[in-house]
């Protein structure tokens, strides 16, 4: 993507502007989660949103899925307002989320039932069984199958309603490395067929080099966004290449991980 | 399955077979063999008892002078309890003996019965001894301990009455159980959803649930119509109060994550209390029936016995009045099979609607 795409408004899905959200911990000490906020999202795009635990990253998508409001700013996508959740801002949570009552091929098909067009649509829920590679078990329960196969049917769901942008949240966290290894291929792919727009919180690193096209660093305690990275590595991308290797390097110290002394700004 | 091969190995459909997740059989030639005269020693064990039971009914001198007379049945048949006795046994020694043959070719079913088969032969021995002390020597006190023959002397002498008394107390549980359990899911749904209801209504049916259904017998006399309507009532606030409160806690702790969920999904607020809160609350609903029908079972006999025109419990109260003990153990006897029944059909409508937990908890 050029430099100009990047100024034509039209090409921007998401418009964060100026967003800043405070939260009242156990100790009833206030936490700035995250302070003045702005961030264009381009359509179809792959942004991740990267820093260490509690820089206020799954905060920032809960507010633009909806699932909670801004003190200030506003999120604008498509030209309209956030105020509420909605199916045109897929969410895909952490784990654990599947209805667990439900067969696999019911949970994907919920995506389309909440919103009362099942009737309408029910080939997609077969072919979104298809795309994450899980013939053969539409009909098993979420704990019937691994953690992995569990995120690519939560991913299924979010998807078949065709959202603007799709928010993953940590969606690989609690996966061991080879399943998600697989989930960010079967990502990828899903990404390149469907064209959406996907915004990936996550705090590891290789992961967000993997898949992105821009990487946004964040830091804590005020969550703010510190800088933001292009990748303009092509796919498939190698993780042990020289350029993956030293984005990487680039991305820690900016994290202010690589030093094995840590600044005493950041020590807490 | 082309795209399945990109998967690793632990992920291919081969490693998780969906089959044989639901339930696995262990291979019929896995096991080792078992010996065909252990097995037909098992299954003579299993059945010997009741033989006992048989030949102590047909052999044993009857020494207490105890009248036993005959049955008309039809224009030629002519049974006592003995023969009636001797054919229930017989069915039982055939049942098994049928078990026995259908449980050999498989190695689960050919465990269970040989677990049970001390259990069953204990029951002829008791049966037979029952027999010696109740009816052959007249040891036990009578008329209150009947031998096991004299106990089948009912459904001889009565059937279509007893009959009438078991439809009587069926009808009864299945209008208390209907009203009961649809009063108590939707009062459990209201009070689970709406914070306002739960406030106002919780606490009064925290009071009113541990107070005994009977305990309401003289109001609802007074209050209803006509006796039937009256134990209706009794009865379906017996399943009320209980279904209600566990509907509640179910709805109640349903993971925020499946409200985000669904509403990251487009879901409105009746998506989010009938496909979400309530299949949730499934387990605890069944949970609130299963300890309900406990309450209800004794509530049922209590109000048949203290005022209804027919069923079980008036049954046993109208023949305890002629001391027809014999009877009031029929009833009785009635009684096990049918509300085990009950209970039966209730827990599998459970583990069909509650499938999904299969192998998630413990069963």
């Amino acid at each position: 993507m050029s430099e100009q795409v990047l100024h034509d408004t039209d090409s921007v899905v998401l418009k964060i502007n100026a967003v800043s959200r405070t939260y009242i911990d156990d100790e009833d000490k206030t936490v700035e989660a995250l302070r003045d906020i702005s961030l264009s999202v381009r359509r179809g795009e792959f942004l991740s949103v990267i820093g260490s635990s509690g820089c206020g990253k799954t905060t920032l998508l809960r507010l633009i899925a909806g699932l909670d409001v801004p003190e200030s700013g506003e999120l604008i996508l498509n030209g309209e307002k956030i105020k509420d959740p909605a199916p045109q801002r897929g969410y895909v949570f952490q784990q654990g989320s599947l209805f667990p009552w439900l067969t696999v091929e019911k949970n994907i098909a919920s995506g389309l039932k909440a919103r009362g067009v099942y009737k309408d649509n029910k080939a997609e829920v077969a072919r979104y069984v298809e795309l994450i590679g899980l013939k053969g078990f539409e009909k098993s329960f979420p704990h019937q199958i691994s953690g992995g196969m569990a995120q690519r049917v939560a991913i299924a769901r979010a998807l078949i309603n065709n959202p603007a942008v799709l928010l993953l949240d940590e969606p690989m966290g609690a996966l061991d490395s080879f399943t998600r290894a697989d989930i960010q291929d079967k990502l990828l792919e899903l990404w390149k067929t469907n064209k959406t727009t996907m915004l990936l919180v996550t705090h590891d690193v290789d992961e967000a080099i993997y898949l992105s096209d821009r990487i946004v660093i964040m830091t804590p305690r005020p969550g703010e966004i510190k800088e933001i990275i292009e990748v303009k590595l092509p796919h498939p991308r190698h993780r042990g290449g020289t350029e993956f290797l030293s984005i990487r390097r680039d991305i820690l110290e900016k994290l202010h991980l690589a030093s094995a002394a840590p600044q005493p700004e950041y020590a807490i | 399955m082309s795209n399945v091969s990109s998967l690793p190995e632990n992920l291919k459909p081969e490693a998780i077979n969906p089959n044989s997740l639901s339930r696995d059989i262990p291979g019929r030639g896995a096991f080792p063999k078992i010996s065909y005269v252990r097995y037909a020693l098992l299954s003579l064990f299993t059945v010997l008892g009741f033989i006992a039971a048989i030949a102590v009914n047909r052999l044993f001198p009857q020494i207490a002078n105890v009248q036993i007379e005959p049955y008309q049945i039809g224009k030629s048949l002519s049974i006592d309890i003995n023969d009636l006795y001797v054919l229930a046994l017989s069915g039982v020694i055939l049942l098994y003996t049928a078990i026995a043959v259908f449980s050999f070719s498989d190695a689960d079913r050919r465990k269970k019965f040989e677990r049970r088969m001390p259990f069953r032969f204990a029951i002829g021995l008791v049966l037979g001894l029952w027999e010696v002390l109740g009816t052959k020597l007249l040891l036990l006190p009578q008329p209150f301990f009947p031998g096991p023959a004299r106990i089948l002397e009912p459904f001889l002498m009565e059937p279509g009455y007893i009959l009438q008394q078991i439809l009587y107390s069926l009808r009864l549980f299945s209008y208390g159980f209907v009203f009961g359990v649809t009063a108590g899911v939707l009062t459990g749904i209201l009070i689970g959803w709406f914070p306002k209801v739960y406030y106002w209504v919780n606490p009064v049916l925290k009071i009113s649930g541990v107070i005994p259904a009977v305990a309401w017998m003289p109001f609802a006399l007074t209050l209803f119509p006509t006796p039937f309507s009256a134990a209706i009532f009794l009865i379906t606030i017996c399943q009320w109060f209980t279904i209600a409160s566990l509907t509640a806690q179910g709805i109640q702790s349903t993971p925020k994550v499946h409200f985000e969920v669904a509403k990251t999904l487009g879901a409105k607020t009746p998506y989010l209390v009938f496909r979400v809160a309530i299949p949730h609350a499934m387990p605890q609903i069944f949970t609130g029936i299963s300890i309900a029908n406990g309450f209800t079972f004794t509530t049922l006999v209590m109000v048949e016995m203290m005022g209804q025109p027919g069923g079980l419990g008036y049954y046993i109260n109208a023949s305890k009045v002629w001391s027809a003990y014999y009877k009031v153990f029929a009833a009785i006897f009635i009684m096990a099979i049918l509300f085990s029944l009950i209970l039966r059909a209730v827990g599998f409508v459970e583990s069909r609607v509650l499938r999904w937990q299969k192998g998630l908890v413990k069963s």
